[in-house]
């Protein structure tokens, strides 16, 4: 053993910088925003996760005995919209991306600094209206608000419901542009682009999706909203306004938005991969590239989510080419993370395991995802659980095994603390198994042809759905241990160091919890991202 | 704080976390940039709509916009350009450093902009009221139950059709309104820290910035006065 002394916390750092409430709700410090972000967005999580367990009861027996069918329509509907647009979206950039651009690149603070304390006040403006629209009445029409049944036939809280989203879609934005602009303005002497962590690069490229898109379904949410309150025929057949055109407008945004919440992920796994397999990434400038081919590409592929909705054959075929080109730049990540590992000294923490997790997850969700693009499968399993499992395995699988992996990664940076490592590493696995048993079933459901949001269905579909929901069970617990020892550790975890990973990059050479200023100097970058030839530098060499 | 003792005098306006007052200017105008990119997507969103809408129903499309007064929008077309010019005449004297002209420029800009809104209220008002409760019907041209085409000079499907584009016609001008009233009260904010001598020649990014946004709401204007009320006048 060695002879250095057990680590200590630094005397000053931005969690002990002001106490009381103040300090903390009118803060404009990236790293309380994040923390403040990490609060809401756990809140909604288990909210989100609550309405899920409601679906999953309801579906143990196949007679929908459990509930009534508007119960579970509103179930869904719930748990659909809370997990996309108050979770995932904001997920991984609100709070790990928040935190942590700024101490990448070398920066005091992001470029607006009030302007995102604004974004998280939007954020929880925009998720108490939602919720009051959830929670008083409810609302049934699914997440994705498909007309005329929002505007013309439900009679739940759909306007409520959509001006909240609205709101909130705001908060996004101005999450992306204060990150846009941050990297392109704040970046510290030597930090060239390509130097630049690919976290950064992921959430470069999640911007501009967020920047781009987001407007356009507030645009088109909005116009629901008056055509239910004025009667406007924008998407009404008896005007002669068109259904189609909003769910053009409408996965216009939400199918990048599949790419917000998953880009930030795949920015996480290259951190974690080169730093636990101690040695360079392999391809940074592919991986760097293929984010911003993902963001380009994924504008152009929107009408997958409609070839049973009436569209020109030719159209069809166009937007099934390019669902299929939106695909290389995924593989191109996958397969330089792979070949990270090659020759590398791979280390089995907890991290690494939601790494691994990640590829093996991502890649099923991927390649089944080509399914559903192609023209000839996508009418068989379209609007059958089949689709439910293709993209809970990107959304789940993917997305939330980064945040999950990144969150413990990062921990001792925003902590200042260690989680039980141990712990860490048994719900990984409890979440891993979890996860597959509730969604792999429903693989088999959808193609024999159990279509998704029925209150009811056939008795020969029992065993697997009573199998997916005894997985649910297994999953919901696997998250309450990371909340459970994480929440621990802030308070009795023991002091974790600057730099407990050994991890390259100007976060860690900072100290752990940063300073409310982040540098005691302004950083000068000298090496590559991922040098991990050399050792890090340590805080006390750089004073 | 270290700084503003080692650095001895810093700009009063330059924000701690950046270098320098170079890197904050870059800093708001590649933000407003952003910001005004995310407007297009936002207005492109009902652009779009009015697209299809218009290849679908082209005859309807006629009526509706034959029956707004292309005089009162071509007046509005000029004080709208009028408003642009004095914005962009209290940019320039912000960055000569004339700080009375910066807040009389921006007065008659909103001025233009207050007069702009008028005109757009009584255009409403003509629509609307006929709508109202207690009034006859006629003539009603908010797309709904009571929606009256019989003073279009359209009948048959285009007569429903022309629901269609009083609901884009509400929709983009309203949106288009909407973005002028807010950033009239941005205006008068400027104003008054003009008035109080917070800008120089070295540092006015606010007056540039509200600048670059009212100057995207007439372009957007610009756009629309055309699409909505010149179809067929050819």
């Amino acid at each position: 053993m060695m002879t250095t002394q057990a680590p200590t916390l630094p005397e000053k750092h931005y969690l002990n910088a002001g106490y009381g409430w103040r300090s903390w709700l009118l803060t404009t410090d990236h790293k309380r925003i994040a923390v403040l972000y990490l609060i809401s967005i756990t809140a909604m999580f288990a909210l989100g996760s609550f309405y899920a367990a409601l679906v999953r009861w309801n579906l143990l027996v196949p007679d929908g005995s459990h509930m009534s069918a508007e119960t579970y329509n509103k179930a869904f509907t719930a748990h659909g919209v809370i997990m996309v647009f108050f979770f995932l979206i904001p997920s991984i950039p609100a709070t790990l991306g928040n935190f942590l651009i700024p101490l990448m690149i070398g920066a005091r603070d992001l470029a607006f600094p009030r302007i995102n304390l604004l974004s998280w006040y939007i954020y929880v403006f925009g998720a108490a209206i939602t919720l009051y629209a959830l929670l008083a009445g409810g609302l049934d029409t699914g997440w994705t608000f498909y007309t005329p049944y929002s505007t013309v036939y439900a009679q739940s809280n759909v306007v409520i419901a959509v001006v909240g989203v609205f709101v909130t879609g705001f908060s996004s934005i101005l999450t992306g542009l204060n990150f846009i602009v941050t990297i392109h303005t704040m970046r510290a002497p030597g930090m060239t682009w390509f130097r630049m962590p690919l976290f950064v690069w992921a959430h470069y490229a999640t911007s501009i999706i967020q920047v781009l898109g987001t407007p356009v379904v507030a645009v088109t949410i909005l116009l629901v909203a008056l055509e239910r309150i004025f009667h406007f025929g924008f998407f009404d057949p008896n005007r002669g306004g068109d259904p189609i055109l909003f769910q053009h407008l409408f996965w216009f945004y939400s199918h990048p938005a599949v790419y917000i919440m998953i880009l930030p992920a795949m920015g996480v796994i290259s951190e974690l991969i080169t730093c636990f397999s101690r040695k360079r990434i392999f391809g940074y400038s592919f991986i760097a590239m293929s984010s911003l081919a993902i963001a380009v590409i994924g504008f152009l592929v929107w009408a997958h989510h409609m070839y049973v909705s009436g569209m020109a054959v030719y159209s069809a075929m166009v937007f099934s080419a390019l669902t299929y080109l939106v695909a290389v730049p995924s593989a191109i990540k996958t397969f330089n993370w792979t070949a990270t590992l090659y020759k590398g000294s791979v280390q089995w923490d907890t991290p690494m395991i939601y790494v691994f997790c990640f590829i093996g997850l991502f890649l099923i969700g991927g390649l089944t995802g080509l399914f559903l693009g192609n023209l000839g499968t996508d009418v068989h399993l379209t609007d059958t659980y089949f689709i439910v499992a293709h993209f809970h395995y990107i959304m789940v699988g993917g997305a939330i095994m980064g945040y999950l992996g990144g969150l413990h990664f990062w921990w001792p940076k925003i902590t200042g603390r260690r989680y039980l490592e141990a712990w860490g590493k048994v719900s990984s696995l409890l979440i891993f198994v979890g996860f597959n048993l509730t969604f792999f079933p429903q693989f088999f459901l959808g193609y024999v042809g159990m279509p998704r949001r029925y209150h009811v269905y056939p008795e020969e579909f029992q065993v697997l759905n009573v199998l997916s929901t005894a997985g649910a069970t297994i999953l919901g617990f696997g998250y309450l241990f990371p909340f459970s020892y994480l929440t621990y550790s802030v308070f009795k975890g023991r002091p974790a160091g600057n730099n407990p990973w050994k991890a390259k990059g100007l976060e860690w050479t900072t100290t752990s919890p940063p300073p409310a200023h982040n540098f005691d100097e302004t950083p000068t970058v000298t090496e590559e991202a991922y040098d991990y030839a050399t050792p890090p530098k340590e805080k006390s060499a750089l004073v | 704080m270290s700084e503003l003792a080692a650095g001895g005098g810093q700009h009063p306006a330059l924000q701690h976390h950046f270098r320098d007052l170079e890197q904050q200017k870059a800093a708001s105008s590649l933000g407003m940039w952003v910001f005004i990119a995310q407007e297009i997507l936002f207005f492109g969103g009902i652009f779009m709509a009015y697209i299809v809408y218009r290849i679908k129903y082209p005859e309807a499309f006629v009526a509706g916009s034959h029956h707004l007064s292309w005089q009162v929008g071509f007046f509005n077309t000029l004080v709208l350009i009028g408003s642009s010019l004095t914005m962009a005449m209290a940019v320039y004297s912000a960055a000569i450093g004339k700080s009375r002209r910066v807040v009389g420029f921006i007065l008659a800009t909103v001025l233009l902009g207050s007069v702009f809104l008028g005109v757009k209220y009584f255009e409403y008002a003509e629509k609307i009221g006929p709508c109202l409760p207690g009034a006859s019907g006629v003539g009603c041209l908010v797309p709904g139950e009571r929606f009256d085409a019989s003073a279009l000079g359209v009948s048959g499907e285009a007569a429903g059709h022309t629901q269609i584009f009083y609901s884009l016609y509400f929709g983009m001008t309203g949106l288009h309104a909407l973005h002028m009233i807010i950033g009239i009260p941005i205006l008068l904010v400027i104003a008054r820290a003009a008035w109080k001598e917070r800008y120089s020649p070295e540092w006015h990014t606010p007056v540039e910035m509200v600048g670059l946004y009212w100057h995207f709401v007439d372009i957007v204007w610009i756009f629309l006065f055309p699409l909505l009320y010149l179809i067929g006048a050819h």
